[in-house]
């Protein structure tokens, strides 16, 4: 017998009233605050779509043309708002279809709440039409799943499922209902949830950890920080601010943490990782402090493990327990969120500031510029680099606009030159690296935030993945921007195979439809430009159109992403890319 | 260096659970060595014992993962000299071995074992102890026909005094209904 352990909010007011679960199920998101849905039918949900008409004035559903592109324009949705990412899908394919998305949501700690349907309960285990074990297959990748079989249980899973997946370390919720529950009448009442004793979403925070850390941080000589998703996760920017301000650490982003604080804060040093800055990497294995905060030490930040800044002391402010000495040992672990313990370690610290040592990252700085980035982002003569490109996005945005990037090359370069004034404007699949996650996320983020100038960057590879979401964009006149770095290689996989693999260009070389004659198809603007002298002007004709507006850019064909840490290597071995010119 | 270690879980009682617990070992192929679940001395509160072959900061990670899961309660992991384990043993074997020779009963006294049920056909042994021991009682028994052996899975208890679930859980309460100024 299944037990939900739910601790009822007293101050919920409790209106019974007799409805089928479908009713139940969309009367219990309006209360959880949801007004947007990304989702497709079929068989197995259809009692929920069918209700899903009489409540359109509170839920608008957005037909996506790919159950792939709904969950990944939930989790741009999520990522934009702080808000958790609702999808729906079908049983067996259809729920199949959300599973990269869940993975990538689960990697990158992104709320969400997927709804999919499932076969008549009395169908269950017995390969019915549109039968998949969608518990057991998404059980790896969410933070709790659970399937409902019975109408009554409707209002308490829905409400375990928003307070897991949007409290502590957030992360993907999947709910599977039967499609009798859906059917079936009972009296309903929803109470959210706050309480489940089985879990703790915020450790407490413990004073002792506080003043541990404070004291190496107040002895530091040389101290980084590295700052993750974890700030923004939390809410934590200002409180972050406060800490870098008061400390005068220099900082460093992860990939996922950027955008936590604009990237002109004079102690903004750069990115850490495997196409990090040079900056921070070597210094990484210099610094005698290193301050994880709300990150997780990937291995495309840590390189080798062994080799990882054995020099320094560490600290880690983490709300997951799991993180502490998963990869790195750390001799001051601070659990909780950190925008408590952020805010509370900062009675702790004096003030100071490092102007030597920010002076060493700014040499850095400059010979990356003048080996790597002025090469790139302001070449002579040739063809058109990626990093050109979000140079001239740069001056067109200011840094005011939300970026959502594919994976590969161009989301290298967009990490490492685009600039960011507010938070939250920066979208990008990290953990999992999805191809095909740009174009919907960035979608998702526009229904979101439909004031705000929202720009998706592709690479020719993934654009084609998930292109068929630009039928959603045409119908829902979406003003997206669009930029496609066409250079006709899988870019990334060309640089590894020319840097590893003896220049055997294995299935890189990739064909194209006509990009901008396909989205005209759809009634959406573009155009391709091939040449230097027309990018400029046609950025700017990109970013004033109303509507949407798809830049195809024929980008240099073998242009590849430097600085770089090899994989296997340390971080501070870095290749400038120039060694052998 | 691979070391056994015990671990013990409690959790609620939902379905799924066992499948979410046991991924975290698959995934780190890691091999379940002994697996019991049942209710705890808590009503509703589920208990598993697992035995693990790894090295201890492999088995601190797992706990962790395995304390992550939404209806885990706790989990907690032990090396051998911290707890008293035991796993019970059955035997079939034929009863006319067991009268035509008296040396079947020399070896249930001397292991300890104990007779369950005689039929005119078959006889079951019941013997609890470690696996070698109830291995040992097999071996011993083999020359007189065994036609059913089977073993239980570990069942565990710490050397503390008390189990200290109980306790956490009646703080847990209590917190949750004073919540704690932040």
């Amino acid at each position: 017998m299944e037990t939900l352990t739910i601790e009822k909010e007293k101050t919920t007011e409790k209106k019974i009233q007799s409805m089928t679960g479908s009713d139940a199920l969309l009367q219990s998101l309006i209360t959880e605050g949801v007004s947007t849905v990304f989702g497709y039918p079929g068989g197995a949900i259809m009692p929920l779509y069918d209700k899903l008409l009489d409540y359109k004035k509170e839920i608008s559903h957005i037909l996506t043309r790919h159950e792939q592109g709904a969950i990944h324009a939930a989790q741009g949705f999520a990522r934009a708002t702080g808000k958790p990412g609702i999808c729906f899908a079908t049983s067996g394919p259809g729920a199949t279809n959300l599973v990269t998305g869940i993975a990538d949501a689960y990697m990158d700690s992104t709320p969400l709440v997927c709804i999919t349907g499932q076969v008549f309960s009395h169908l269950l285990g017995t390969d019915g039409f549109q039968e998949t074990d969608v518990v057991g297959v998404t059980m790896p990748i969410t933070k709790w799943n659970f399937q409902v079989t019975k109408a009554e249980e409707i209002p308490e899973a829905i409400a375990k499922a928003f307070y897991i997946a949007c409290s502590g370390r957030p992360g993907p919720v999947v709910i599977d209902i039967t499609k009798d529950a859906m059917m079936n009448t009972f009296d309903y009442s929803y109470e959210k949830c706050s309480y489940i004793r089985s879990y703790i979403p915020e450790p407490r925070v413990k004073t002792p950890q506080i003043e541990a850390a404070a004291k190496l941080i107040n002895e530091a000589k040389k101290p980084l920080a590295v700052i993750g998703q974890g700030v923004i996760l939390g809410n934590a920017e200002k409180e972050l601010l406060a800490f870098v301000n008061k400390s005068g650490i220099p900082i460093a982003s992860t990939l996922l943490g950027l955008s936590s604080i604009p990237n002109n804060h004079p102690q903004f040093t750069g990115r850490v990782g495997m196409h990090g800055n040079i900056g921070p990497n070597i210094k990484t294995n210099e610094c005698d402090l290193l301050i994880g905060i709300g990150m997780r030490f990937d291995d495309r930040v840590t390189g080798v493990v062994s080799k990882y800044a054995p020099q320094a002391k560490k600290i880690h402010f983490e709300i997951d327990k799991a993180e502490i000495n998963k990869i790195i040992k750390v001799d001051a672990p601070v659990l909780g969120n950190v925008k408590e313990t952020l805010a509370q370690i900062l009675d702790f610290i004096q003030p100071d500031q490092y102007p030597e040592w920010l002076a060493e990252f700014e040499a850095c700085s400059k010979e990356e510029y003048n080996r790597v980035a002025k090469e790139e982002v302001h070449p002579s003569d040739g063809k058109i680099n990626m990093g050109e490109v979000i140079e001239v996005l740069n001056q067109q945005s200011k840094g005011d606009a939300i970026i959502a990037t594919d994976v590969g090359q161009h989301q290298m370069f967009s990490m490492l030159y685009c600039k960011f004034k507010d938070t939250r404007a920066w979208i990008t699949s990290g953990g999992l690296g999805t191809m095909g996650f740009g174009l919907p996320a960035a979608m998702g983020a526009q229904f979101g935030c439909p004031d705000k100038k929202v720009i998706s960057i592709s690479g020719d590879g993934g654009f084609q993945m998930t292109m068929q979401e630009l039928g959603t964009i045409a119908y829902n006149k979406l003003p997206l921007k669009m930029i496609v770095l066409n250079n006709n290689f899988l870019g990334m996989v060309r640089q590894w195979q020319e840097l590893f693999f003896d220049e055997r260009y294995s299935n890189t070389p990739i064909s194209s439809p006509d990009f901008v004659a396909l989205a005209a198809s759809y009634k959406i603007k573009g155009e391709t430009v091939n040449d230097r002298s027309t990018l400029k002007d046609a950025m700017e004709r990109m970013w004033r159109s109303e509507g949407a507006y798809i830049l195809e850019i024929k980008v240099a064909a073998k242009g590849n992403v430097f600085p770089m840490v090899p994989a296997g290597a340390s971080v501070s071995d870095v290749i400038y890319g120039d060694e052998h010119k | 260096m691979n070391q056994e270690f015990t671990l013990t879980i409690f959790s609620e009682n939902s379905i799924g659970l066992l499948n979410r617990i046991t991924i975290i070992f698959t995934r780190r192929k890691l091999n379940i060595e002994s697996l019991t679940v049942s209710e705890s001395a808590i009503k509703g509160v589920f208990k598993f014992t697992i035995v693990v072959n790894c090295e201890e900061h492999n088995v601190k990670n797992l706990v962790k993962q395995i304390e992550k899961q939404i209806d885990v309660i706790r989990a907690f992991y032990l090396s051998s000299d911290e707890i008293l384990h035991q796993e019970i043993a059955m035997y079939k074997i034929k009863t006319s071995s067991l009268l035509e020779s008296n040396l079947v009963e020399g070896i249930i006294r001397r292991y300890n074992a104990r007779i369950l049920e005689l039929t005119k056909e078959y006889t079951v042994i019941e013997k609890t102890g470690h696996k070698a021991e109830t291995q040992e009682l097999f071996e011993q028994l083999k020359p007189y026909g065994v036609l059913q052996f089977v073993r239980s899975g570990r069942v565990a208890i710490t050397r503390l005094k008390k189990e200290h679930l109980s306790s956490y859980l009646e703080n847990l309460e209590k917190e949750h209904r004073q919540p704690v100024e932040a």
